[in-house]
């Protein structure tokens, strides 16, 4: 062994206190009775929960929704933002990241209290608002990495072979950047899904997510079927990513924040 | 009426990036069929020049007439400055071939056709047909990223003649490519050119490849056009030091027309071939290394030299010769001359080429500030007193070429530079700098410096002359 593989241990050790311990901890607590026998009840208790089905249905929506929304909005805006003609400062990548530095509680209950201020009823409405302004930078910064570093002789050679702008776009800029878009909703899609914050400020808790529930039981001590609830959304989580990432180096290309 | 043979025809284009003009007044036209090669070294306007051919970049002014094919069908002669690349009838291979990364090699060439609308038959028979051209017949489902640089290129080149255009624009195609693979892809481009029959506008700074390529040479220099014409004309004959210098090997030397067919140079005069410069006009004289004739007997030379140095360089010998008056010459020859060695030496008439001077002296415009100083290259100068002239007037300053003094520390000259272009003239340096101010001045020198260089500029009050600014000088 060299030297230099020691310097590995302390980050080794880091993983196994705060990665694989805490996921050996979810199995376990998942597959736990009362009794703290092996069963399979807490699995099969989810499926046959129609709240749970049905919140797990909704989490799932909203964030199809909110990930789309972020797509339309976020693509144009880093396609603007890496264009030299039409952007020419970096102080305007600044200020779309900008919200980023303050806390996403705080920028939720400071919207919450916009919207009691203004009258707004809280619902879907709210929540969609909510969520977009909170992962909108998530989506934007990988698709402006992608593009600013695009070749813009791509774009050329598609002109010259005969491609109006509207082409040049569709068979080129878009496909060349579908490595930031997965980035993009990687990024977007999976937070959403177990996020609970903002449903609960933003809704007053009149619309549950996924991730709601599993606070809700585990604040409810029964850990057991909480455990077994993140371990399914884990491993949905997991899925979209094979789905979507399966082209893993694209994805670290598209950059993260 | 125009030439019918002329497929683009180049008037006046002048084009700035910022404060900075990259091509001052380019005229140029291009007959169907040409190869012509854009040649010149970097930042000498080339690029710029085919990027606004191709459609990427508008001219401030001037126009680019070419062919093209209205919407009402008529094909016209006319001007497409407001017309976008993808509409004219041109199709360019990238320096870098900008292959699109996301298609594969079949897709990457019939992406232009699709985009037409050929049908799917059609675009499939016209694929496999370039493919065979540029012999790459068994790639098609190849991914572009997996190809060699020299089959990334034959890729680039299939994907743009496929779509059978006018012109062809190539951006230093094959600078990436190691040298064998350069040498072979250049029979392959020149038979290519035979083979389709398509205008090729060719971009080099490699002077050996635009003499084997091109039909006709455009040799540019600070965004101006220093010559156009065939290979064999620039080469053997060069219309100033800067093409001589730069095309192929030369000894360039100051001399004096002495009278038609008469000119004096290295301190002996020959017989030459060229009339009508005047009597007692000074001029360059370029002669090529493998025109000098070398003998070991020094009976029957017009003069003579010492062998200095003799290197051997394949098929020639490179030799350095020092001349009876001082003077150092480059020659080739097949046989070897031992270093040290008293050699006879012969130029024939014809293998004289006599250039008028693009200057003989640095003239720059000034202004008087009062008798005993004027203002000039953005800076104050002491001259030697002057009369009869108002203060604030504007005059000319003349200063000899070896009347400039250049110091190794910018801040010990008036003004400072940088050395921007050298040539050996046989026995001094002959630069040209380019001052803070943007202006140029010419020097002779018998230092050494590098192009690059940051110099100090000083020039002694008893050198600078001053005249009448009203007078015609270039």
């Amino acid at each position: 062994m060299s030297k230099r593989s020691n310097w590995a241990i302390p980050y080794f050790i880091f993983l196994v206190i705060f990665v694989l311990l805490p996921l050996i901890l979810i199995v376990v607590y998942a597959f736990q009775g009362q009794d703290g026998g092996f069963t399979m009840e807490n699995i099969t208790k989810f499926f046959a929960d129609g709240d749970a089905l049905n919140t797990f249905a909704v989490s799932i929506e909203v964030a199809i929704e909110n990930t789309l929304i972020c797509l339309l909005l976020g693509y144009p805006a880093a396609y603007i933002l890496a264009n030299k003609d039409l952007n020419k400062s970096a102080v305007t990548v600044i200020l779309f990241i900008l919200p980023m530095w303050i806390n996403a509680l705080m920028r939720t209950l400071a919207t919450a209290e916009l919207f009691n201020v203004l009258g707004f009823s809280l619902g879907k409405g709210t929540l969609l608002y909510g969520l977009v302004y909170d992962y909108l930078p998530f989506m934007i910064y990988p698709i402006y990495n992608v593009l600013l570093k695009m070749d813009n002789s791509y774009a050329e050679a598609a002109a010259d072979l005969g491609a109006t702008p509207v082409q040049v776009f569709g068979k080129v800029t878009l496909p060349l950047s579908m490595p930031g878009i997965s980035s993009g909703i990687l990024m977007v899609f999976m937070p959403t899904v177990s996020t609970f914050a903002i449903s609960e400020f933003l809704t007053n808790n009149k619309i549950k997510l996924f991730g709601t529930i599993i606070q809700e039981n585990i604040n409810s001590s029964m850990w057991n079927y909480g455990a077994a609830l993140s371990l399914i959304m884990l491993l949905i989580i997991g899925l979209t990513t094979l789905l979507l990432g399966g082209d893993k180096e694209n994805a670290v290309e598209g950059g993260t924040v | 009426m125009r030439d019918n043979n002329i497929i683009i025809d180049i008037e006046h284009l002048s084009k700035s990036f910022g404060d900075h003009q990259v091509l001052k007044d380019i005229s140029l036209y291009i007959r169907k069929g040409e190869f012509v090669t854009l040649l010149g070294p970097s930042g000498c306007g080339k690029t710029t020049l085919l990027r606004m051919i191709a459609g990427f970049l508008q001219p401030d002014e001037g126009k680019i007439m070419m062919e093209w094919d209205g919407k009402n069908g008529k094909t016209e002669f006319m001007d497409v400055a407001q017309i976008p690349p993808h509409q004219r009838p041109l199709n360019t291979v990238f320096q870098r071939y900008a292959l699109f990364p996301h298609l594969d090699v079949y897709d990457n060439i019939a992406f232009g056709l699709k985009l037409k609308g050929v049908p799917k038959e059609e675009i499939d028979v016209r694929v496999r047909k370039v493919l065979k051209l540029v012999s790459m017949s068994d790639y098609e489902d190849r991914d572009v990223n997996s190809l060699s640089g020299g089959q990334q290129q034959r890729v680039a080149i299939a994907r743009s003649i496929v779509n059978r255009p006018k012109v062809l624009l190539l951006d230093e195609p094959l600078a990436a490519l190691d040298l064998k693979m350069r040498q072979d892809m250049q029979i392959e481009l020149k038979e290519m050119h035979q083979k389709l029959g398509i205008t090729f506008i060719y971009v080099t700074h490699d002077q050996a490849e635009a003499l084997t390529l091109s039909d006709t040479i455009v040799v540019m220099n600070e965004g101006r056009i220093q010559q156009i014409g065939t290979p064999t004309d620039i080469y053997n004959e060069p219309v100033n030091s800067f093409v001589a210098d730069f095309i192929g090997e030369s000894n360039i030397l100051n001399g004096t027309m002495l009278k038609d067919r008469r000119v004096s140079f290295i301190g002996h005069d020959f017989d030459c071939v060229d009339e009508g410069f005047g009597e007692n006009v000074p001029v360059d004289v370029v002669i090529r290394p493998e025109d000098i004739y070398i003998m070991n007997k020094t009976e029957g030379a017009q003069f003579t030299g010492v062998v200095k140095s003799c290197t051997f360089k394949g098929v020639h010998y490179e030799m350095y010769v020092d001349t009876d008056s001082g003077n150092e010459l480059q020659i080739q020859d097949y046989n070897a001359f031992e270093t040290g060695s008293t050699v006879g030496l012969i130029i024939r008439p014809d293998d004289i080429q006599v250039m008028r001077k693009e200057r003989v002296e640095n003239t720059l415009d000034c202004t008087v500030i009062d008798e005993t100083h004027i203002e000039m290259l953005g800076e104050e100068f002491e001259c030697k007193p002057i009369a009869g002239f108002k203060e604030d007037s504007e005059a000319k300053a003349h200063i000899a070429f070896s009347k400039i003094d250049l110091m190794d520390h910018e801040e010990e000259g008036t003004t400072s530079g940088e050395v921007w272009f050298i040539l050996y003239k046989g026995d001094h340096y002959h630069l040209t700098v380019k001052t803070e101010s943007g202006e140029f001045v010419y020097v002779d020198t018998q230092d050494i410096w590098d192009k690059g260089d940051l110099v100090g500029i000083r020039i002694l009050p008893e050198d600078i002359t001053v005249t009448e600014g009203n007078e015609q000088t270039e």
